[in-house]
């Protein structure tokens, strides 16, 4: 990885030679900083280290995740710690999905002015305005559909000129269409009466009484399902 | 853009490794006519594993100095920690006035801790009487970064018993009989409870879409695109937080406190800023801390979480719990080869389920894709090292190809990118379509398959300790299969936070000791072990040396 090759950013304004080919992360840690806040998972799924930025000479700020976006020359950096934002409280078995509880618990969507500037700030390249959009008009499905890749970082929240906690809205929409418009599939239901009325017990008793041997021999003759399109 | 310096780029790639790409696209047409090669038989495995799997490696390893389970063989990396001094001094703290006071308290902040929080409050424990306490943010984890799956055995052609079946063939019949009687047994119900909190699994036609992992018999694999983990653990972090389940984030525990009956009864956390100590006093304490990838053992790059550093396993074994296991580690057969700037980051397994199989430098499949871990890793490191089969990157680290455009050949245009979203993701971002050319990948650090031991009820062998997810031993033996992490979370999670609400209720804590860290040091001492390591970790350090050896250590 370290080739050599050097170039210069800024860490909360102090210029740092760094190697090419790193992510903003490993750049820092490089430089001598330690993370207690601001890294997570480390692999773009967690969304604690939100990162804006400013290359040499634009005027305009840059979000990232720090454990995924490389360094660039004459990168200004700054990690951002994850900022708090009020969620509503509720009983998902007792909303009505036809009616927009979206916008009884975060009424402030309303004052959503579409600049786009969440869009923008998006790691993951979701198109937040358009599902805030959704959510006034409490379409579910759609919320769902556009949001389902959110990490939750917060950089969208962080920027809304309206203070819209876009985060917290689509998870409750994924929650409410998950328990409305997504049925659980009979055959689990099935499942779940055959396990308490005990019909595997007798089979589950032999097995976990039974030798190496035994179960090595059961093994063996294990019938490995052709893998179908669906699985079902 | 790609981590690997300035050669010249085509779709991601140097020119030279093109080359090779290119026997890779010759033989994709014949490979996706014949069909994958026959899985191995289990001689077949037993020879690849003894020779080329990390954990057979004898001088890696070495028999543990201290403690209950003394003798026990493990990595170097985890008995040094375990034959490591407290951080906290046991005469310098002042343990009669208790600064919290709670009936159920929860380390950890990822989805076992998360589950057993809930059902802790499910089965009475007033909402303010548990406490949550998490070394980084609550879902800062390895649950959130599981992507391919999770396994119950809910379909027709399946059953709790197959299921069992597989989990003890791939754990080579060393895994706890009882304990995956549990997993297999509960798979469905908490597939139930996840549906009632929300959670969306993928579904065609009003069914689960359900596929093979490495090792098993049936298709029985839950997915969320490659987002399982994510969906999962954002809803339950979601639900504690609905329900107003306090949460202390950065505050880590330094030692577990027993009573003076020796039972568990809370743990000294300290504020990751202000370094200050809290001392909590708790009825039941439940240990749901994770595993161990953050120790690079062997120097292997891993997937795990920054906080992966094994600091519950640690505690629990001062505190008198025994561990099991500790000598196996799982290596996940595809981490990232290329670019360098992911080195190590998982490849998930879902892409060998939904089609894509391990390819040779000269363009050859070598591997059956849905081996048992262990042996798919193998298999991989013997086709790099031991056949000189292998692609070399520009910063020297080998690998074989992952072949992913076989997915939209096999399933339809578009298929990777909806079903493997953030697989696409990860590769775009540093110029590669996977969709077009395929990953270069090789084994990485994954799980820790041992860890503490527990019973069927996710009691741990010290009283009023529970424990649940990748902490705890035995449920995987020596090996785990795909899609039994998330749910090993959920059904001893679930276990254990009701066996903690169950002994809460009927015990009181008692007056506050450190009396066993006393002991671990007298033992430590006399097995002629130095001072100078000291233990929990905490956190890795990824500050470079040259930083550190000039640093002046004033604040």
């Amino acid at each position: 990885m370290d080739d050599g090759k050097r170039t210069q950013i800024y860490i909360m304004g102090k210029a740092y030679d760094v190697p090419v080919g790193i992510t903003i992360m490993d750049a820092m840690e490089y430089a001598g900083y330690r993370f207690t806040r601001g890294a997570g998972c480390r692999s773009g799924f967690c969304g604690a280290c939100g990162t804006v930025y400013r290359k040499e000479g634009e005027y305009r700020l840059e979000f990232a995740l720090a454990c995924q976006e490389m360094v660039e020359e004459g990168m200004h950096l700054t990690q951002l710690p994850f900022t708090p934002a009020p969620r509503a409280s509720y009983a998902l078995d007792e909303l009505d999905p036809s009616e927009n509880v979206l916008l009884q618990f975060y009424p402030e969507i309303a004052r959503c002015v579409s600049c786009n500037t969440c869009t923008k700030a998006c790691p993951q390249d979701i198109e937040v305005m358009d599902y805030i959009q959704a959510a006034l008009r409490g379409d579910l499905e759609r919320v769902t559909e556009l949001s389902f890749d959110c990490i939750q970082c917060g950089l969208c929240a962080m920027r809304c000129p309206a203070d819209i906690k876009h985060y917290h809205v689509a998870q409750m929409a994924r929650r409410l269409h998950g328990v409305s418009a997504s049925p659980e599939p009979e055959h689990l239901s099935v499942r779940m009466a055959e396990l308490s009325d005990g019909t595997y017990d007798a089979e589950l008793d032999e097995l976990v009484a039974m030798d190496v041997d035994g179960l090595k021999a059961r093994y063996a003759q294990r019938r490995i399902e052709p893998a179908s399109e669906e699985g079902s | 853009m790609s981590g690997d310096g300035a050669a010249k780029q085509i779709g991601g790639y140097p020119a030279y490794m093109r080359e090779s790409i290119e026997r890779v696209e010759a033989t994709r047409k014949q490979r996706l006519q014949d069909g994958p090669p026959a899985p191995m038989s289990a001689d077949e495995r037993d020879e690849v594993l003894r020779e080329w799997h990390p954990d057979y490696k004898a001088d890696k390893k070495r028999d543990l100095a201290v403690g209950p389970s003394k003798g026990a063989r493990m990595p170097h990396e985890v008995a040094n920690l375990l034959e490591a001094y407290p951080l906290v001094d046991p005469a310098a703290i002042d343990l009669s006035k208790p600064d919290l006071d709670v009936q159920v308290l929860i380390l950890g902040g990822g989805g076992a801790a998360s589950v057993a929080a809930l059902f802790a409050r499910e089965e009475g424990i007033p909402t303010e009487d548990i406490l949550m306490v998490t070394k980084l943010r609550h879902g800062d984890c390895n649950s959130i970064m599981a992507q391919g799956g999770i396994q119950a055995a809910d379909r027709e052609p399946d059953s709790p018993a197959i299921h069992y079946l597989d989990v003890l063939g791939g754990g080579h019949y060393t895994n706890r009989p009882e304990l995956v009687r549990a997993l297999v047994s509960d798979g469905p119900m908490m597939i139930d409870w996840h549906e009632k909190l929300g959670v969306l699994y993928d579904k065609v036609d009003g069914r689960y879409l359900e596929a093979h992992g490495g090792g098993t018999s049936r298709m029985r694999m839950h997915s969320a695109k490659d987002y399982t983990g994510m969906e999962l653990m954002r809803v339950l972090r979601d639900e504690v937080r609905n329900v107003g389940i306090p949460v202390l984030e950065f505050a880590p525990a330094a030692e577990l406190l027993l009573d003076a009956n020796g039972h568990a009864a809370g743990a000294i956390l300290f504020n990751l800023e202000t370094e200050e100590m809290t001392i909590v006093r708790a009825r039941a304490t439940v240990l749901a801390t994770g595993g161990f990838g953050r120790l690079h053992i062997q120097g292997y790059p891993t997937t795990n979480h920054y906080g992966a550093t094994a600091d519950g396993l640690v505690l629990a074994y001062r505190a008198g719990a025994r561990i099991i296991d500790m000598d196996s580690v799982q290596y996940h057969p595809t981490g990232v080869a290329y670019p360098a700037a992911i080195l190590g980051q998982l490849a998930t397994e879902k892409l060998r389920n939904q089609g894509a199989e391990p390819i040779n430098a000269s363009g050859e499949s070598f591997v059956y894709p849905l081996e048992p871990r262990d042996v798919e890793a193998a298999a991989i490191i013997r086709e790099c090292y031991g056949r000189d089969n292998g692609v070399t990157t520009p910063s020297e680290i080998r690998g074989v190809w992952l072949d992913t455009p076989m997915i939209d050949a096999v399933h339809g245009p578009g298929t990777l990118k909806s079903r493997l979203a953030a697989m696409w993701m990860m590769w775009h971002r540093h110029g590669i379509d996977i969709t077009v050319d395929p990953a270069l990948v090789f084994p990485t650090l994954h799980y820790q398959n041992g860890g503490v031991e527990i019973d069927d009820e996710g009691r741990t062998g010290v009283p009023g300790l529970l424990a649940g997810g990748e902490v705890a031993g035995g449920v995987h033996g020596k090996n785990r299969l795909m899609g039994n992490s998330l749910l090993d979370y959920n059904v001893f999670g679930r276990r254990a936070g009701i066996s903690a609400a169950a002994w809460a209720k009927d015990h009181e804590a008692g007056e506050l000791s450190l009396a066993h860290v006393r002991g671990y040091v007298a033992g430590l001492r006399s097995a002629g072990i130095e001072p100078d390591r000291v233990a929990p970790m905490i956190l890795p350090d990824y500050r470079r040396e040259a930083v550190l050896a000039r640093r002046l250590d004033v604040l």
